[in-house]
């Protein structure tokens, strides 16, 4: 987006802003009216209450904007609650907001802003309705979450909200479905295998893929696309089709070990689901870690070499630093494709190897208690940390390439 | 340094520096396969060759050779064509084998692979297997009243036993380890009389198989033990062929009185052969039909996994196509493509405005947004499944406000889940950041300046975008959707929780297989084909961008 901006003038109230406000109230008056039945009734008087208000805060030029938008949504939300109480306070606010914040970025002319003036209004008509499309594409990859963190607080035991809910009364909230995550067994075990399980795949596919990425990304290495091509399949293929392969593989392998070594068989059923898990794991650290490396200067290991430092001094010392970042978030790839693999786990493990997505999948296919969104919340809560983690890490890695744009 | 002598250019070391430098060259080599080889290796044994191990699983048909190897090699001769059931002979060969696996349990498991290609094979080798005792009981009844003797297991011991049958003792142990799968090492006790086996052929066969069980499988003396009712059936197979008579009667080791009694009394036996003793069992076994279902299930290697896979049948007279009400899969398989297609294309619509937007903002308030995409693709898949299955149900969180707000009748609210719509919504939720993520790479290199130029020179936005931005672009959308569809065709978990049965893919069907019906070899034989349809696809990624070129998180 360029920085063409100028001082836009104001449209023109009567032909422009007071219409478009119009057709917006017109809007939400409709589905207000639909709620209680008079759709048309809604849309007549949702479009004079938009008219009125373009009308209203177009005279009001000395108040600020942010100030205009609160005040016409405590309006809308005191209107509400007058007819549906705090629930209908709050959606009123939400209408109060939208349409504030609709009447002052037209009326204002700020709808112009992103665009450069010479634009027709053809042009930024389709500049903000493309704008509209990118916020709905957004909003429908982050609401869904949502209701999910919303109803875990459920004081019920129903996947739906009920009427408490809605109506944010403090009987329907509560936090039992935590307390049964944390307080019992049908969810701790499961957790704890995820934590043994997962960390020891990670570790397995972080130290061997960060030697092989190593070894892949030196000058001079004979069938370097085909063992990248099998180090990454796991990766390509289907989930499925690994986890068939697996089945039919590991099963008589688990019996060998138990019988012919004679090894404890839950001891071997967590072999395999680590053995399977760190598999998966690999493709991402292999990508990460030789992405990694390209930026990497190889000149630093022959200058260590150059003053005495041995192979291994000068992987921990000089190599290992300089790649950190690019380990972790491989690292981090890996096991957050360990402790969300579910199909895997549900053919080679066994019962007592159940981990906490296989927990979940059990609980989703039989519909047993709002529990899973309890333990849903809490995966958010614990994608996001990990979000900010690898973007940290990735930043950090550009900044010390000389990569970064900012 | 280096010298020059006769032309060669030489090191500090006096070698040739060409040399020298191809020794650097292959210890650097050496060295990046070192630093490879441990991870490779891995791989190859925790992933390849499970893989390959599928692929083989899906032509495997051991079972059937491995369990009636006496009536395979019987089989051969018979022609289905005829319309006749198969001789005496193979159904003696049914006997001693059937009779083993049914004492290891086995013949249920023969039943239920058999089951796959003809209905009601199982249930006839379970109920067989059950009276196996007393087709046998119709010959042990009479010999034993000829004479007392043949009720006694240490009679029977002696009788069988001598010398140089060792050989032949091993040959029955390898044909029954290799039909329950285990080694069946270790002494059994019993070395068979060479003399007997040639006189007594079935006799001997079924006795060491009785042995063999006896003293590996049950840990018993086999001297201790009475024999098996098939043992006393093959001393009836034995005594109808005038070579044994005659044999017998010029015999005088261990148990001739008792064997020369029999021969003297052989009209107290049953006249009737063994194919009438199966026939009274259950008429199916004279029905031409069974005997050419196992026939052409007797190769330990067999394509009738993989078509039926693909809705086809091996059928005596070659290969058909099912019955028109039997035919699955290859519907799923169309199925799954194009549902994996709408899903894709969903993904490229509402991805690639998101993607453009995101690479054409400044870096600091696209990397704010784009925590928006990455929040999902990092959330757990089971916590996005369940968030649409909140959503989407019918007491869901959509259709509780469509009703609220009057939009929908409470009665006829949306069916949004269980069903193909449900899978498409919520797959294309899960799979659209990996989409935008290949898209938002490729976007990021299109100089914005293009498109600025195109105006400049005349063009209006949409020819300067479709014309100049548009092909430019075309490497994302080609990496982005071959990734998302990809992931689709082999997606089953969202699918098997929000897709009902309308709404299921291939990669459920081979669940099934695995766990529920337990065809294995079908479900090998379904994941086969959809590994060679995402390999095609991966190869053509490879193509388009490069395997070294996959990103991830921006």
């Amino acid at each position: 987006m360029s920085s063409v901006i100028v001082n836009v003038k104001r449209p023109d109230l009567l032909t422009f802003t007071m219409p478009f406000v119009a057709v917006f109230g017109a809007m939400f008056g409709f589905i207000t009216g639909n709620i209680f039945g008079a759709p048309s009734i809604g849309l007549i008087g949702g479009a004079i209450v938009g008219a009125v208000l373009a009308g209203i805060l177009a005279r009001m030029t000395k108040i600020n904007r942010r100030v205009k938008i609160w005040g016409i949504a405590i309006i809308f939300g005191l209107a509400g609650a007058v007819f549906g109480g705090l629930g209908g306070f709050f959606g009123g606010l939400l209408v109060g907001v939208s349409m504030g914040w609709f009447a002052t970025w037209v009326g204002t002319g700020k709808y112009r802003a992103g665009v450069p003036t010479y634009y027709t209004p053809g042009q930024v008509l389709w500049h903000n309705t493309f704008l509209f499309i990118c916020a709905f594409v957004f909003f429908f990859l982050i609401a869904p979450l949502i209701p999910v963190v919303w109803l875990s607080f459920n004081a019920e035991n129903f996947f739906t909200f009920t009427p408490e809910m809605l109506s944010f009364k403090a009987e329907g909230y509560s936090l039992k479905h935590y307390r049964d995550f944390l307080g019992t067994d049908e969810w701790m075990v499961p957790l704890k295998n995820s934590l043994i399980i997962a960390p020891i795949a990670t570790i397995i596919s972080v130290s061997l893929g960060t030697l092989a990425a190593i070894g892949l990304s030196q000058s001079h290495v004979p069938g370097r696309q085909t063992m990248m091509a099998i180090l990454i399949s796991p990766m390509i293929v289907p989930l499925i089709i690994s986890a068939t392969g697996m089945f039919f593989f590991y099963a008589p392998l688990g019996n060998w070990l138990e019988v012919t070594l004679g090894l404890n068989q839950s001891f071997v059923g967590y072999v395999k689901v680590i053995l399977a898990h760190a598999v998966l794991g690999i493709p991402f650290v292999i990508i990460t870690v030789t992405a990694t490396l390209v930026g990497f200067d190889k000149s630093l290991t022959r200058a260590a070499a150059n003053m005495g430092a041995n192979p291994v001094t000068t992987f921990f010392r000089v190599q290992m630093p300089l790649i950190l970042p690019g380990v972790i978030s491989g690292g981090l790839f890996a096991f957050i494709t360990s402790f969300d693999e579910v199909v895997v786990v549900l053919f080679v493990g066994s019962a007592r190897q159940q981990t906490l997505p296989w927990q979940m999948y059990t609980g989703l296919r039989e519909q047993i208690s709002p529990t899973i969104l309890a333990a849903a919340t809490i995966l958010v809560a614990v994608s996001i940390l990990l979000l900010l983690t690898v973007e940290l890490l990735r930043r950090r890695s550009e900044r010390l390439r000389g990569m970064s744009p900012t | 340094m280096s010298d020059t002598t006769d032309g060669l250019v030489l090191a500090a070391d006096g070698r040739p520096l060409k040399q020298s430098l191809r020794r650097a060259l292959l210890r650097q080599k050496i060295r990046a396969l070192m630093l490879i080889a441990p991870l490779l290796l891995f791989v190859v044994v925790t992933f390849i060759v499970p893989i390959l191990s599928m692929l083989f699983r899906s032509v495997e048909n051991d079972i059937v050779p491995v369990t009636l190897p006496g009536v395979v090699t019987e089989l051969a001769e018979w022609d289905s064509s005829t319309g006749e059931p198969p001789s005496e002979e193979v159904f003696r060969n049914l006997y001693i084998d059937l009779f083993k696996a049914s004492e290891a349990k086995q013949h249920t498991r023969l039943g239920t692979r058999l089951n796959y290609e003809q209905t009601g094979l199982s249930s006839l080798f379970r109920t067989t297997g059950r009276s196996l005792d007393d087709i046998g009981e119709e010959w042990q009844d009479p010999l034993e009243d000829i004479d007392a003797n043949f009720k006694d297991g240490a009679f029977w011991f002696e009788m069988m036993s001598g010398s140089d049958g060792d050989t032949f003792l091993e040959q029955r142990r390898d044909l029954l380890a290799e039909m329950i799968g285990e080694s069946m090492a270790g002494d059994v006790g019993f070395v068979p009389s060479e003399q007997v086996a040639k006189m007594l052929p079935w006799t001997s066969r079924a006795y060491a198989d009785f042995a063999i069980w006896t003293a590996i499988a049950d840990n018993d003396v086999v001297a201790e033990e009475d024999p098996w009712e098939a043992v006393y059936g093959a001393l009836g197979m034995d005594l109808t062929s005038p070579d044994t008579i005659s044999a017998i009667g010029s015999y005088s080791g261990p148990g001739a009185e008792a064997l020369q009694a029999a021969v003297a009394n052989l009209d107290h036996l049953p006249q009737d052969g063994f194919r009438e003793a199966f026939a009274a069992e259950n008429g199916d076994w004279v029905s031409p039909d069974v005997w050419a279902t196992i026939k052409l299930y007797s190769p330990s290697v067999t394509p009738g996994y993989f078509l039926n896979a693909i809705d086809m049948e091996l059928t005596p007279d070659g290969i058909e196509q099912k019955p028109e009400n039997e035919q699955i899969y290859t519907q799923l398989f169309i199925r799954t493509l194009i549902m994996a297609l709408i899903i894709t294309a969903s993904c490229i619509v509402l991805g690639y405005p998101v993607a453009w937007l995101l690479a054409n903002l400044p870096m600091r308030t696209s990397s704010i947004l784009m925590i928006l995409v990455l929040l999902p693709f990092w959330t757990s898949l089971l916590v996005r499944t369940s968030a649409w299955k909140v959503l989407l149900q019918q007491q869901g969180v959509i259709n509780e406000i469509l009703v609220w707000l009057g939009f929908v009748n409470d009665a006829d609210r949306l069916i949004l889940m269980n069903n193909a719509t449900g899978t498409v919504i919520a797959m294309t939720h899960i799979l659209l950041p990996f989409m935008v993520l290949p898209l938002y790479s490729v976007m990021k290199t299109v100089p914005p300046s293009y498109l600025r130029a195109a105006k400049s020179l005349g063009a209006t936005n949409w020819t300067a975008f479709w014309r100049v931005y548009f092909p430019q672009s075309v490497p994302g959308i080609g990496a982005g959707s071959i990734l998302v569809f990809i992931l689709a065709i082999g997606y089953y978990i969202t699918p098997e929780i929000v897709g009902g049965t309308s709404g299921v893919f291939i990669s459920n069907r081979i669940a099934y297989h695995i766990s529920s019906s337990l065809n294995w070899g079908l479900a090998a034989a379904l994941g086969t084909i959809l590994l060679i349809v995402v390999l095609g696809l991966y190869w053509c990624y490879d193509r388009i961008v490069g395997i070294d070129n996959v990103k991830l998180g921006g």
